[in-house]
């Protein structure tokens, strides 16, 4: 017997993983599991139940306190023994993108990261992600037998259905302590402002001179009725905005109906963020600018000459 | 401290055209260089070793032109650098690849520490320090952002998405790094000369036994996404933003 196990630390992406994972365990004829870790992990099966999954490997050891690679590979490796795993779905979260090749090596299995599509083709896993730096994407297939695949954490949305009642296993893990251990956890500033979700999304790059200009990006977000991102230095390096309205191949992937440019050059680690968006306007004085062969509409200009009279003709606009 | 920094050489992004007619890559041809996360490893590694006396080895695995390519790393700081080239290793995947790579830090033998980028510039399939760390049974942490070396220990700041966490982490470990970390430095005239004097060795399976090459990684298609954009420039700000709101309206984008 085969089958598919799911787990993410991240309790909605498992959630969206089962939604998904159910579909292919129907089109492959295969049972569905999930892997619940650490002391509350048994209070999270009827959820897992009710989206899916038919069995529930639920454990607990005190090595899994603290989220190490190492340590959950090994839990998973053991788990996805027990079940007769031959595919292991993962979020592709920072944790996520540790443990899965950390998993596929113990497991000599075949691993993908990142992935932002799953399909069966011809009985096949057939999986797509970004390649060469975003500027395209690859669609592959992995010949192992035994393959670890992990999800971009979002991509699914949890929906129950499926098995309404499932089945507890607990399972004996054998850890070994490892050689860290957590000094101190300090939580990121989030701005609250879901940039994923915007409908229309204002984009701000190096082209903004100072922090204090970006009331003059606020401004217009207001006059527009959206939210304000930015291309990764501005969030990671300067810290101006919260990393979390980062946009782009490490932050966020954003499908607005509406995206405005504003002193980005158009890189393709931010560009690939917003490719999905219905229209695209860019402001660039560089009139050689990438972002201007991404835009339906460009304007070669400097953004603090255009950026208040928009705001004005919006306003005026009523 | 000593330390490995495992690096990949890729081809410059910057430069890939796409072919209109296929949205094909058009890899021929083009510029190899190291990636930003692999300079920063490298730049670090020199850092701590600056600060703590010690060594830096630069490890690649990869195309004959390394044999150019690595002289970048020698140039920044690595004392010396291995570069496995031959035939026989071309073509493996991940798993293939961090097989390689640990029989080749195994060689190289004493480490503390073993740094590399989070991912690789091309794929950023972050596949090969995890694995790397499994076939070595070492510690590891990613996504990491600063690095302090304690005694006897290292304290990595991870940047995580809700959250940083600073951990202490017993050497030997492996640690992968983002950008943010370091601005790595560009190499004096007189450090790219003196690179040209460091020790280069060029391992095959002679040195570090062979590796099966084959990849489990079957590629189907890679192709660029279909982008349809309309590329109406305007040049005078008034004129564009005019005729910009009046599109916008016309679309129905504008409305809440």
């Amino acid at each position: 017997m085969s089958g598919i196990l799911v787990y993410s630390e991240a309790a909605q992406t498992a959630l969206g993983l089962l939604t998904k994972g159910r579909q292919l365990a129907d089109e492959l004829g295969q049972p569905l599991s999930v892997v619940l870790l650490g002391e509350d992990a048994a209070k999270r099966a009827e959820d897992a139940f009710a989206h899916g999954a038919g069995q529930a490997f639920v454990g607990d050891d005190p090595h899994l306190a603290v989220f190490q690679a190492q340590t959950y590979a090994a839990a998973l490796a053991q788990i996805a023994a027990q079940a007769q795993a031959d595919l292991v779905l993962i979020g592709s979260t920072r944790r996520g993108r540790e443990l899965a090749p950390r998993l596929a090596q113990r497991l000599e299995a075949g691993c993908a990261t990142d992935v932002t599509n799953l399909s069966i083709q011809d009985g096949r896993l057939v999986t797509e992600r970004r390649a060469l730096g975003g500027k395209t994407i690859s669609t592959e297939t992995l010949t192992s037998s035994q393959q670890v695949i992990a999800v971009m954490p979002k991509l699914y949305e949890a929906e129950p259905g499926g098995a309404e009642n499932g089945e507890v296993i607990e399972v004996s893990l054998v850890l070994e302590p490892t050689a860290t251990c957590l000094v101190e956890r300090k939580p990121k500033e989030t701005g609250g402002v879901d940039i994923e979700g915007a409908e229309i999304l204002i984009g701000v790059g190096r082209g903004l001179d100072n922090e204090e200009d970006l009331k003059l990006i606020q401004e217009l977000a207001d006059a527009l009725g959206g939210a304000v991102g930015c291309s990764r230095p501005l969030s990671y390096e300067y810290h101006w905005l919260p990393d979390d309205r980062t946009i782009g191949l490490s932050g966020n992937i954003c499908s607005p109906r509406l995206y405005i440019a504003l002193g980005l050059s158009g890189q393709i680690q931010h560009t690939v963020g917003i490719m999905d968006s219905d229209v695209i306007v860019a402001i660039n004085k560089d009139k050689s600018a990438p972002i201007f062969k991404m835009a339906d509409y460009g304007i070669v200009g400097d953004l603090y000459e255009a950026v208040p009279k928009l705001v004005d003709m919006l306003k005026t606009r009523g | 401290m000593n330390i490995i920094v495992c690096m990949k050489q890729v081809v410059d992004l910057e430069q890939i055209r796409i072919k209109p007619s296929t949205r094909e890559p058009v890899l021929e041809g083009l510029p190899v260089m190291f990636g930003d996360f692999d300079k920063c490893a490298l730049e670090e590694a020199v850092r701590l070793k600056e600060e703590h006396g010690g060594k830096v080895t630069a490890v690649a695995a990869g195309s004959a032109k390394l044999k150019d390519t690595i002289k970048e790393a020698l140039a920044i700081g690595a004392d010396e650098a291995v570069i496995l080239t031959d035939e026989a290793f071309q073509g493996s995947d991940a798993m293939g690849s961090a097989r390689l790579l640990a029989k080749a830090i195994e060689k190289i033998g004493e480490y503390d520490l073993i740094l590399m980028g989070d991912g690789s510039a091309d794929n950023y399939s972050g596949e090969v320090p995890p694995r790397v760390g499994e076939v070595l049974g070492l510690p590891q942490a990613g996504c990491v952002r600063e690095v302090k070396v304690l005694d006897g220990a290292l304290q990595v700041t991870r940047d995580l998405e809700d959250a940083l966490e600073v951990v202490e982490m017993d050497l030997p470990a492996l640690v992968s790094v983002t950008t943010e970390i370091n601005i790595p430095r560009l190499p004096a005239l007189t450090d790219i000369l003196k690179a040209g004097r460091k020790a280069l060795h060029t391992w095959g399976p002679d040195e570090v036994g062979a590796i099966p090459a084959a990849s489990v990684v079957e590629v189907l298609s890679n192709l660029a996404p279909v982008q349809d954009r309309k590329e109406i420039i305007f040049e005078n700000i008034e004129e564009g933003l005019t005729e910009v709101v009046k599109a916008l309206e016309g679309e129905g984008v504008l409305e809440r």
